[in-house]
């Protein structure tokens, strides 16, 4: 059980944050600008090699990179948005997300480029786990990427529920036609689901830096898990996309625990398990377990 | 003479770049009330959101208070003065009653939004009890009212309704219309459309007939409910009715 | 570079642009016909890809197989398997909407590339599988194998343009383009609008599957790297904006054209510094992803348009 919760749950735990900040931009960008972002993914790898130069430049620890990481990642979104996405707005949907396919590609090869190829880390050497009553050893980085999500998350909740900013998000989500009518303006309500959606990107990047490694397939190697999220959440619901990755993750890690005597899944085919959830959704339930929008 | 608030010249407007209405003319004066009637599929709700700059613009002008609003963007005409309430879906369904409200005051402060709010719910007293209800699990009738109460939250001089009673019993029907009457009476000018076109055009100061994107007829209400070609062919049975 | 050489880049270039051309068509088929916006392109290739490997190639020690089988039977047999693929994952979900259906199908090859990857018993794992034969290697060696390749790729370009061109003018084909421009009308009319989506589905990835086995056979080995999502699956799609789709002349300029491109910026980028050579298989596909951007905002109908 001591081995369940230190081995298989905390971790799952923890890439199921990583998943649901991720899966929050994609769930917006669904629900307000109505397309499927198959370059979120690399927004992460942006934000994780962003902090990984400050990281290298100045020494500080990689948390505190964090603000630059997400400022990159937004400049990123906002370009990439003005550049290849905002001329096709007009045309069906189909077109962006194939645009968005492109700058996936963009987005990564620019940072091959830049950074090269090489996976690095932020931190090199082995961290001492923290151990809570002589039982349960939770590594430092975990305890700091569960407890920013826990913060992000009641931030992203009254921001939502109670700004106005995160009121007129909803509105344009539910109707965008009637948003305009009602008098709000769309373009900064976009521009607005960009900075947000890069930004916990971004954090979600830096995160995954922390916990594994930099590399350039870093952002699209989630992709899918995120989606998954962002659907098992309900596409439009950024708090359900939260508890859908942490389902994802979770349930990802724990596959592999040996319940019966022996793994449900062999650990290599982990990542399937996301693949598997997300097309099941998609075919049995696309609106998720909240009610989501349907295309 | 009273000011003209909404003055429509030759107006042509469609999808694309097909017409649905051609030569539109309207003139509004201050706390007039003009309806729109017609057959279904003659380009009411098409001229309605031309107005909001919702479709495709193909000729002619819109005044409002004497500047054209046809460059205008359509989230831009909420803070001039203008509210409209569509035809379908016109409320936010996921956000409560009172955040659907809320999102009326953003584009155009009212200059008290507590009073505001308080005349809303004077005028809409059904919606006091479910404000914290999503607006989507509501009857249509009381979405009906979310809908105009929203659109009237920002205080506009000139409100514009699409079929505010479609689908409303004959109770709410009564309702909706003595309310158009009271939002009238505090000073805004009314352009609406409606199917149930007898009642609508007693209550109307001017009345315009549209058929195939065209004017057919226009008037007094009291000259169409009169009138016996507008009474065949678009208000059905007879005038005694 | 003489002129023997510049003739046998030619040829490889005639290769694997027809190769990309086969991929090309039979995504048109799916897409610039049906409206299915398949996006697992990959998955379907690497099936063929291996079944072809797996049949022709001679006995190994260390997978199932290879059964040493006639070339074409390795082309039909990649069909095959990769249409049964394509028939099992249609059933369940052509219906969805097209940004619903790319998730689907990107799901499906990644769960085929994880397949390919951890099975050695049937793959060999990421060593992948070597010995691959080429049509009549016994009689033709060196340069001319080369000719007789591209001759070999071509008949097999020409065979999917004739299915493809046949298709889409049969009543079949134009069924299915009432199904993508809408959906409801065709039902109304009374077509089983799931059945002709299906079949779409299956016919392009039968065709994905032999551009899989030719490029196995080009190649003659074969290993999960051949099946990156990127390379395959993205390259194919900007062909076929690029080129115009829903035409099938359209889909075989777009391969040849990006695929031009694609060989050319090799050429430019091999004469970089050192330090910037090593960098430029990405400068190159920076380049294709602005090259689709440019494509999707000025020439959305492509070389070809539509009935053009
Ligand atoms: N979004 C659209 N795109 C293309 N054509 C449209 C669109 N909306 C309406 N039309 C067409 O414009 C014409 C007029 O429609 P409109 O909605 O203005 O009619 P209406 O008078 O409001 O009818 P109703 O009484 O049924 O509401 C119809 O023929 C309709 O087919
Ligand atoms: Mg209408």
């Amino acid at each position: 059980m001591i081995e369940f919760i230190n081995f298989y749950l905390i971790p799952g735990i923890t890439l199921g944050s990583i998943y649901a900040l991720g899966a929050v931009g994609i769930s917006m960008i669904f629900g307000i600008l109505r397309f499927a972002h198959f370059a979120h993914g690399d927004l992460m790898t942006v934000g994780a090699y962003g902090a990984l130069t400050v990281v290298w430049v100045t020494g500080i620890p990689p948390l505190f990179a964090i603000p630059f990481a997400v400022a990159l990642a937004i400049i990123a979104a906002l370009s990439c948005d003005r550049l290849f996405y905002k001329p096709l707005r007009e045309l069906p949907t189909i077109y962006t997300v194939i645009a968005s396919f492109g700058v996936a590609l963009i987005l990564r090869s620019l940072i091959q480029v830049i950074w090269g190829t090489e996976s690095q880390v932020y931190v090199k050497g082995f961290q001492k786990p923290l151990v809570y009553f002589d039982t349960f050893r939770i590594a430092t980085r975990h305890v700091q990427i569960i407890a920013s999500t826990v913060v992000i998350t009641g931030l992203l909740h009254v921001f939502l529920s109670y700004s106005r900013m995160g009121r007129c998000m909803r509105a344009v989500a539910d109707d965008a036609s009637l948003a305009r009518v009602a008098g709000i303006d769309t373009d900064n309500v976009i521009r607005w689901t960009w900075i947000i959606g890069a930004a916990l990107a971004a954090i979600a990047g830096v995160f995954v830096g922390l916990d594994t490694d930099v590399h350039t397939n870093l952002g699209w190697n989630m992709l899918l898990p995120m989606f998954a999220a962002a659907l098992l959440g309900g596409i439009g619901k950024p708090l359900g996309a939260i508890t859908g990755g942490l389902i994802i993750g979770i349930v990802e890690e724990c596959v592999s625990y040996p319940f019966f005597g022996e793994a449900l899944l062999s650990p290599s085919y982990k990542s399937a398990v996301a693949f598997v959830i997300m097309i099941a959704l998609l075919i049995l339930r696309p609106q998720g377990l909240f009610k989501g929008r349907l295309l | 003479m009273t000011p003209v608030v909404l003055d429509v010249q030759h107006l042509s407007a469609g999808y694309g770049t097909q017409a649905i209405i051609e030569q539109i003319n309207l003139q509004l004066t201050e706390k007039e009330i003009a309806v729109i009637v017609g057959p279904n599929g003659a380009g009411k709700s098409t001229l309605l959101k031309q107005i909001f700059g919702l479709n495709q613009h193909l000729g002619g002008d819109i005044r409002f208070n004497g500047t054209s609003i046809v460059d205008i963007k359509t989230s831009a005409l909420v803070p001039l003065g203008i509210s409209a309430v569509p035809q379908s879906s016109n409320v936010f369904p996921t956000l409560t009653v009172s955040e659907n409200l809320e999102i009326g005051t953003y584009a155009s402060p009212p200059a008290d939004k507590k009073i505001a709010r308080e005349r809303m719910l004077a005028l809409f007293p059904d919606l006091a009890g479910k404000l914290g209800q999503a607006a989507g699990e509501l009857s249509g009738g009381q979405r009906q009212m979310v809908a105009i109460g929203r659109a009237l939250m920002s205080e506009p001089t000139l409100l514009l309704l699409d079929e505010p009673t479609a689908g409303l019993s004959p109770v709410y029907l009564e309702k909706i219309f003595d309310l158009i009457l009271q939002i009238r009476d505090t000073g805004v000018t009314i352009l609406m459309v409606e199917q149930n076109a007898r009642q609508a055009l007693r209550i109307a100061d001017t009345g315009y007939v549209l058929a195939n994107g065209r004017h057919a007829h226009t008037g007094t209400g009291a000259e169409l409910l009169a009138n016996d070609d507008v009474r065949r062919a678009f208000l059905g049975g007879s005038a005694g009715q | 570079m003489n002129a023997e050489g510049i003739a046998f880049y030619l040829v490889s270039f005639l290769t694997m642009g027809g190769i990309y051309a086969v991929l090309c068509i039979a995504l048109n088929m799916q897409w610039g016909f049906g409206g299915l916006f398949n996006a697992g392109i990959a998955g379907f290739y690497a099936v063929g890809a291996y079944t072809a490997a797996i049949l022709t190639s001679a006995t190994a020690p260390t997978h199932v197989g290879g059964f040493d089988l006639p070339i074409l039977s390795g082309l039909l047999g990649a069909g095959v398997m990769a249409g049964v693929t394509a028939w099992g994952i249609a059933r369940v979900c052509v219906r969805l909407k097209a940004d619903y259906l790319a998730m689907a199908s990107i799901g499906f090859a990644e769960i085929i590339r994880l397949v390919v990857i951890n099975e050695q018993w049937l793959t060999n794992g990421s060593l992948g599988i070597s010995r691959i034969p080429r049509p009549l290697e016994d009689i033709f060696s060196g340069r001319q194998a080369e000719v007789v390749y591209v001759v070999f790729v071509w008949l097999v370009v020409l065979l999917t343009y004739f299915v493809s061109q046949r298709l889409s003018r049969s009543p079949w084909g134009l069924v299915m383009r009432a199904i993508r421009d809408n959906d409801i009308a065709a039902d109304s009319i009374g077509k089983d609008v799931q059945r002709f989506r299906v079949d779409a589905f299956v016919v392009g990835s039968v065709f994905m599957g032999m551009a899989g086995a030719l490029s196995a056979h080009y190649f003659k080995f074969f290993s999960p790297d051949a099946t990156e999502p990127l390379l395959v699956t993205f390259l194919c799609w900007v062909m076929l904006i690029a080129g115009g789709s829903g035409n099938n002349r359209g889909a075989i300029a777009g391969a040849l054209l990006v695929w031009a491109i694609w060989s050319m910026t090799e050429i430019i980028t091999s004469h970089l510094p050192v330090e910037w050579a090593s960098r430029s298989a990405y400068l190159r596909m920076l380049l294709i992803g602005l090259f689709l951007q440019f494509v999707l905002q000025r020439y959305r109908q492509g070389l070809f348009p539509e009935r053009g």
